[in-house]
């Protein structure tokens, strides 16, 4: 058995110590937001925070979470107030949406380190996030409105 | 099936004769699932107690109204925007409503494939061409052709969902009168009640069993557009909450009781079957279950999706070898000589004297390329299916909901009425999720399991080896300059067939020439005295199917590009040229606006430089302007600019949102993107191989939607073509280097 903690909730699975923390939340927890795209660090589809850090957990083995402290979007914080998610939904950033959670886990990561970033910066960051249907305009936008919410809010 | 056979042989007979000149038709006899007619409403069958249905898209119980969405949604907006057609009318609002995915039946057969299968530009609009589109209509009627795609879902829906909607309202009215004594003529409705004049409210779901008692008030007639509470005007998609807050479900989070993982490993060597294997390693793996052999590959049970990929890796497989060329290099040999008259698909359009125009003045010539590309939307392809001894049940997102019933009974025996459909949100598309890899070894792996539900997902991998291509093309364009105009231009390419493909593995084959090879060949609407378009259809190649903007995709990018070399050729500005040129007054328009917006003034000099082309492709006209900067790190896309006129912008920020979304496909996949064969697999198999646009190279994209065209159009796909000879004669501009293959960053770097 192995026990870590999944959005403030204690969990213990019964799996391999090599299996990807993806397919732990996806098929043995039944926590769906973390989506399988590409396995090998290539899509961002995948994006958690694990003790706080965003990282792809296709590449995060079960083994070396255990004990720490994973959060998946179904997990965040006062989720239905949330700035980033709030500016997502006002932008109508989704198409597909299949990708979306990834970005909106990266995105908040992003603005936890720059509160304020430059296009560059929001590139830079955000670009090991795949978006097949191109909504990387809106993406764009909706970080920035993101932003502006958070500075309000302090 | 006497019925059926019937009109099978009568809907071939119009297709390959009268429709002779237009766009591939399948004979549809093999794949009816021979339930129904299209005037058949399907709801009616399974409608509970006192309730009602007035057509196949509104269904009111006494706890709830649900709204049919026909299309399948791959991202498109397909899920918000057709419900909202029928709410629109019914005077419901978002939340008043449950929202269903069509089942399988000819009542949702696709009225919007009339235009484009008819053997007739889209701007002609003269009495011949919309006889032959009505026929079209006709013959798509009696096949009851189900399936998302062409840009559809608004041509497809826009009259029928909102007919659909002022039935429902008027019928509802209809039995409210009855209840209360009240003339119909003194009721009114809002928000989900038939309001009586002395304001009692009487909610919908309190009338379904008095509305089923009575007929239904079909002449009703959908409101005038000015009346619009939100058609029309910026509004929230309904998807978009759900998916933001990662609640919505995808087919690949579909969880069921009892359901154990399966992956698999199928023969690259595309349709070929397996000849032996070696599951020795993977059977001791943990978490698997069993091992399936299948007719083109192996697969793995197992009671996690990860443990089942990682086990059928390490099954060691023998593959019968291709039925194709082994070697990228010979697929291409394989086009270079096809352009002879055996292979001769159709000469689409001839006008004046093509030979004689060639000869006089100055003669241009160019050979344009397009590779292989895969589709690759961010959900693999998965499903579920349950097999037991009545049939087969399917969780799945497709476009092509009959035809799944076909696919899956045929590998596995049944009768494709025994096989229930039900489709799922879906991770993106652009093509893929009308091929049937997914559903058809899902079948044959539930076959071997039954009673267990069983939860296929291919690895990226698997999904980029599978998947069934873009065509690839090669275009062979000669024109002649003469005293500062275009005198002549003969356009043939040859190509592989991306819809007579996908129409045979829909178990509906056509011997018709594929009119998608016409597509952003034939329609172009300069005027050039002499003009010849013309496909020849390479044999013997990779399968290929339908890739977002289906043959635009390719022959834009020749046509466009060519049309800029003689622009070029004759000394003109590519902007003012192109609009002088154009024919279609509402076509010239949109390459005006694009001017406008782009304060189009000639070349901009210093390493920039502009491009622009004008497609149109589902009968949308749509021009876009590329900005570039010749950097020292390579070509950097700055802005791009982009008009199309789909005559009714229904659903606005939707409508800028796929816009945009058609510009980051076209550029991205020109930039970087091809499938190439080695050993017969493709050598790409994940993003790192076939990235497409990152979000560090995505310009400025600002769009502007026309409605001036006489019909309602679509923009899923239109705004892919403009794209990449837009950004190709943008990067000529700038540097003075004609790139005439795609991907470009085999020719340039980008940064």
């Amino acid at each position: 058995m192995i026990e870590l903690t999944v959005n403030g909730t204690k969990r213990q699975v019964d799996v391999v110590a090599e299996m990807p923390l993806l397919w732990v939340l996806r098929d043995e927890l039944g926590i769906t937001s973390p989506k399988y795209g590409c396995g090998v660090a290539q899509c961002g589809a995948c994006t958690v925070q694990i003790d706080g850090m965003a990282v792809r957990s296709c590449q995060s083995h079960i083994g070396e979470v255990a004990g720490k402290s994973v959060v998946t979007l179904e997990g965040l914080e006062k989720k239905e107030q949330h700035p980033v998610l709030q500016a997502w939904i006002e932008h109508q950033v989704p198409q597909c949406g299949y990708c979306q959670t990834g970005q909106i886990m990266q995105a908040i990561s992003l603005l936890d380190l720059i509160s304020n970033p430059t296009d560059d910066e929001i590139n830079q960051v955000m670009s090991g996030n795949l978006c097949r249907c191109g909504t990387y305009p809106r993406i764009r936008a909706a970080i920035h409105a993101a932003a502006a919410k958070k500075m309000a809010e302090k | 099936m006497g019925h059926m056979q019937t009109l099978s042989r009568r809907a071939f007979v119009f297709g390959s004769a009268a429709i002779a000149g237009g766009i591939a038709f399948g004979a549809y006899g093999s794949a009816e699932a021979a339930t129904g007619t299209a005037g058949d409403n399907p709801l009616a069958a399974r409608l509970g107690p006192n309730s009602v249905t007035f057509n196949p898209w509104v269904e009111i119980s006494p706890d709830k109204i649900t709204l049919i969405a026909q299309h399948a949604d791959i991202g498109q907006g397909v899920g918000s925007v057709q419900p909202i057609m029928i709410a629109e009318e019914m005077d419901l609002d978002p939340g008043q409503f449950e929202i269903r995915f069509a089942g399988p039946s000819p009542a949702y057969f696709n009225t919007g494939f009339a235009d484009e299968f008819a053997p007739f530009v889209a701007a002609d609009q003269s009495p011949a061409a919309e006889e032959a589109r009505a026929k079209t209509l006709e013959w798509l009627r009696q096949a009851g052709l189900q399936m998302t795609g062409g840009s559809s879902t608004l041509p497809d829906t826009y009259d029928k969902l909102r007919v659909a909607g002022a039935v429902a309202r008027e019928t509802l009215k209809a039995a409210a009168a009855k209840r209360s004594g009240v003339a119909m003529a003194d009721l009114r409705t809002q928000s989900g009640h038939v309001i009586l004049p002395n304001g009692t409210k009487i909610a919908y779901v309190d009338l379904s069993a008095d509305a089923a008692k009575i007929p239904p008030v079909l002449d009703a007639k959908p409101r005038d557009p000015s009346k619009w509470r939100m058609l029309g005007k910026p509004m929230m998609r309904l998807d978009v909450r759900e998916k933001v807050m990662g609640e919505l479900k995808f087919g690949i989070d579909m969880k069921m009781d009892g359901m154990l993982y399966a992956s698999v490993k199928l023969n690259p060597n595309k349709g070929q079957p397996l000849k032996s294997y070696d599951a020795g390693k993977a059977r001791a793996m943990p978490g698997v279950k069993k091992i399936l052999e299948i007719k083109n590959g192996v697969a793995v049970i197992a009671t996690n999706s990860w443990y089942a990929m990682k086990a059928v890796d390490a099954i060691a497989c023998e593959w019968a070898p291709s039925a194709y060329p082994a070697e990228q290099a010979d697929h291409w040999k394989v086009l270079e000589s096809s352009f002879k008259p055996e292979f001769l698909g159709k000469e689409w359009r001839k006008i004046g004297d093509i030979e004689a125009g060639l000869k006089t003045g100055k003669l241009v010539e160019a050979e344009y390329r397009a590779p292989y590309v895969a589709h690759q939307p961010l959900e693999p392809l998965n499903g579920i299916g349950l097999v037991t001894d009545k049939g087969m049940e399917i969780w799945v997102g497709h476009q092509s909901p009959r035809f799944v019933q076909w696919v899956a009974a045929t590998a596995i025996g049944l009768k494709p009425e025994q096989v229930t459909f039900h489709n799922q949100w879906s991770g993106g598309s652009f093509g893929h999720r009308l091929e049937y890899e997914n559903v058809r070894v899902l079948a044959e792996i539930a076959n071997q399991m039954k009673g267990t539900p069983i939860k296929l997902v291919f690895s990226r991998e698997e999904d980029f080896l599978q998947d069934i291509p873009r065509q690839i093309a090669i275009a062979r364009h000669r024109g002649s300059i003469d005293k500062g105009k275009i005198l002549a231009a003969d356009l043939q390419l040859a190509s592989t067939t991306p819809l007579k493909g996908l129409l045979e593995r829909s178990g509906t084959p056509s011997k018709d020439p594929d009119g998608q090879l016409a597509a952003g060949l034939w329609n172009v609407y300069y005027d050039i005295p002499n003009f010849r378009a013309a496909s020849y259809e390479a044999q013997g190649l990779s399968p290929s199917t339908t890739w977002r903007s289906v043959g635009a995709s390719t022959s834009g990018f020749f046509t466009e590009s060519f049309i800029d070399e003689l622009i070029h050729a004759a000394g003109l500005d590519p902007m003012q040229a192109r609009i002088a040129m154009c024919t279609v007054p509402h076509y010239r328009k949109v390459l005006e606006t694009v001017a406008e917006m782009s304060d189009w003034k000639g070349p901009l000099g210093n390493g920039r430089g502009r491009g622009v082309a004008f497609v149109e492709s589902f009968g949308t006209p749509t021009a876009e302007v590329v900005e570039v900067t010749a950097t020292d790190r390579g070509i950097r896309i700055d802005k791009v600019w982009v008009a199309v006129d789909v005559g009714k912008v229904v659903d606005p920020v939707n409508f800028e949102n796929q816009v945009q979304g058609g510009v980051v496909w076209g550029l991205g996949h020109a930039i970087n993107c091809e499938l190439t064969y080695a050993n017969g697999a493709v050598q790409q198999t994940n993003y790192n191989h076939h990235e497409a646009m990152r979000i560090y190279q995505c310009p400025v994209i600002e769009v502007r939607g026309l409605e001036n065209d006489p019909k309602v159009r679509g923009v899923g796909e239109p705004p892919v073509p403009p794209a990449a000879p837009a950004l190709a004669n943008a990067i000529f501009a700038a540097t003075g280097k004609r790139i005439r293959e795609m991907p470009f960053n085999k020719f340039i770097d980008f940064v």
